[in-house]
């Protein structure tokens, strides 16, 4: 087959790609552009590039305290979930993996079953919980939740990691005196770095988004995550259009910038996660 | 199950060599209780967290929906089961339980076939597919919080992109109100559910369609099957677990779906947008009709439960015997 056959083959191929992709991107881009016109020029241009490029949507934001407050906390927030997630779940998974014991199976099950305790279902005697214990208006108030909920999937694809790797390097080790944490501390941690990878982006990525914990959990605006912003930012400025999409825009440049860069273990890691659960 | 606990005993890491002969009887015992202990110490951290924090709270809503109850004190009103017949005369939460399956069917129905036409297409050697596959995945990690405010003012009435776009194509007639229409509302809520969510499985069956060795498309095309025929024959039945899978994380979804509505609609207009999530969080958290509203997580916990149940007993289970025949054959 010639070049210029297989370009005619695959020119409807093109048309469908590139017509899907418009819709996907247009709205990004829309956003982006409306973000440095004024709200008047928004309803009288629409989608052509702006008369005047205006910055001062954009820099108001940032010269302001408030997003940088918002970014601070939901990095804070992301950062403690993951570490906490990732550490208890390597505990466990190694316990499964490599320790045969009674009650093993009986205590996968019970961590396997809450992938099916979705977050919204648990939300209300969660929230209660936390009231008890003085919780609210605590970044641990989301951190414990988030991390409580994201230990079955951390743990099913972190023991699909652990058994893979021989046993008889833990013979090697435990010849030459390593204790049980020894081994996998020394041993099994560096090895599976890739696996923690993995998981830590999991992890970031969906407490980075989570909205209806620090919802509830935030009554105050101190530890508002970047989420929570944007709703309240639209509801405090419903009728500056440009303004609010400054701030959407801003807001996504993390999350974004984070999948440029992680896009692999992202993707990796929800495959693994689906196939594997 | 069984089959991957003697695996894992056969193939069993140093820790738990057999004893020599020569060693007591009570010396074996003692040893066995300390690589139990050790054992599950490396899973307590993990278990404490998961028993306080996702079990107990789950047990108590069970119990606190028996109760009318303002979520303050302890619950002491004992209704019995009157939260759960109320709940079933409440025309908001069929209504609920009603859009809920239409999400269900649209999503079977269209977003994951597109999600597959877009996998197949992307999975040919076409130039920047890199580029597509990043795009249309790129949604999926923004929050549903963000993507609902984008979209508020991308079918906001008159003045946003979707009217102005559909003006400039001269189908002004198409506009509307959208996310305020009762009639579209749902509509709606489902385009953007697609441009949000497609693309996440669009990657799962990409990875599923390049699992798929190259010699079965190979032979089937000596054999002298056509495309459509390679792919319903050849391609779409090796694809199957991956396909089960999606539907069921598909189907989980529309269950719990809260985040996108409360941002775009609140529920609204008039409850036509209304998820199960919604309804609860205006009960629990508005009203405060603590007891009701555990009701609903109840009800909603109970109909994953039954579901996971019956897909994993009638759909899933070819896959998971196929699941632990493997790791038994390879002995990891």
């Amino acid at each position: 087959m010639t070049r210029r056959t297989e370009g005619v083959r695959t020119l409807p191929l093109h048309v469908i790609l590139v017509v899907v992709g418009a819709v996907m991107i247009v709205p990004l881009v829309y956003a982006v552009l409306s973000g440095f016109k004024s709200t008047d020029e928004l309803s009288s241009n629409p989608f052509g590039l702006p008369e005047h490029w205006l910055t001062s949507n954009y820099t108001d934001i940032l010269g302001g305290g408030d997003f940088w407050r918002l970014l601070g906390s939901s990095t804070l927030i992301a950062v403690g979930t993951t570490v906490l997630v990732v550490a208890l779940s390597a505990l466990a998974a190694f316990s499964f993996a490599r320790f045969a014991f009674r009650g093993r199976e009986a205590l996968f099950t019970l961590f396997t079953m809450g992938l099916m305790f979705p977050f919204a279902v648990a939300v209300l005697p969660l929230f209660l919980l936390l009231r008890y214990l003085g919780l609210l208006d605590n970044p641990l108030g989301v951190i414990l939740p988030q991390a409580a909920f994201g230990l079955p999937m951390t743990i099913i694809i972190l023991r699909a990691f652990f058994r893979e790797i021989p046993g008889e390097l833990e013979e090697a080790a435990t010849l030459d005196g390593c204790t049980s944490f020894g081994f996998f501390w020394r041993v099994l941690l560096p090895m599976a770095r890739p696996a923690l990878g993995t998981v830590s982006v999991l992890a970031v990525v969906t407490s980075w988004n989570n909205f209806m914990l620090p919802l509830l959990v935030f009554t105050d605006n101190t530890w508002w995550t970047l989420p929570i912003g944007v709703q309240q930012f639209q509801g405090q400025y419903s009728a500056e259009y440009a303004r609010v999409f400054a701030y959407l825009v801003l807001a996504m440049v993390p999350a974004l910038a984070f999948y440029s860069v992680a896009e692999r273990q992202l993707v990796g890691g929800l495959t693994a996660g689906a196939t594997k659960g | 199950m069984t089959s991957t606990f003697l695996a894992d005993k056969r193939s069993g890491p140093g820790t738990d060599l057999p004893p020599p002969e020569s060693v007591r009887a009570r010396g074996r015992g003692r040893r066995r209780v300390l690589h139990w202990l050790t054992a599950v110490g490396f899973q307590l951290p993990a278990l404490v967290l998961f028993i306080g924090m996702v079990l107990l709270p789950m047990l108590f809503a069970l119990y606190a929906a028996f109760f009318r109850w303002g979520g303050f004190g302890m619950p002491s009103d004992y209704v019995g089961t009157d939260n759960f017949t109320d709940l079933f005369d409440n025309p908001i939460f069929l209504g609920d339980l009603w859009r809920c399956l239409v999400l269900v069917l649209l999503s079977l129905a269209l977003q994951l076939p597109f999600a597959l036409a877009m996998a197949v297409l992307l999975n040919q050697k076409l130039r920047g597919r890199a580029v597509y596959r990043m795009l249309f995945f790129a949604p999926y990690v923004l929050s549903e919080a963000i993507t609902g405010v984008l979209f508020s003012m991308v079918f906001a009435p008159d003045d946003g992109l979707a009217d102005h776009v559909l003006g400039a194509v001269g189908l002004d007639g198409l506009g509307g109100l959208w996310f305020a229409d009762p009639s579209y509302v749902m509509a709606t809520l489902f385009l953007v559910m697609t441009w949000k969510y497609f693309g996440f499985h669009m990657m799962l069956y990409l990875a599923g369609l390049q699992s798929i060795p190259r010699e079965l498309t190979e032979a089937a095309l000596i054999d002298g099957a056509g495309a459509w025929q390679r792919f319903r024959n050849v391609t779409l039945p090796l694809l199957a677990p991956t396909l089960r899978i999606s539907v069921f994380l598909s189907v989980i979804g529309a269950i719990q779906l809260f985040d996108l509505v409360w941002v775009i609609t609140q529920g609204g207009p008039d409850h036509h947008s209304e998820t199960m999530a919604v309804t609860m969080f205006q009960y629990g958290f508005k009203r405060y009709q603590v007891g009701y509203a555990s009701a609903i997580s109840v009800v909603m916990f109970g109909i994953c439960l039954v579901f996971a149940l019956a897909y994993q007993r009638f759909v899933l289970r070819r896959d998971l015997e196929g699941a632990t025949t493997t790791m038994r054959g390879d002995g990891k």
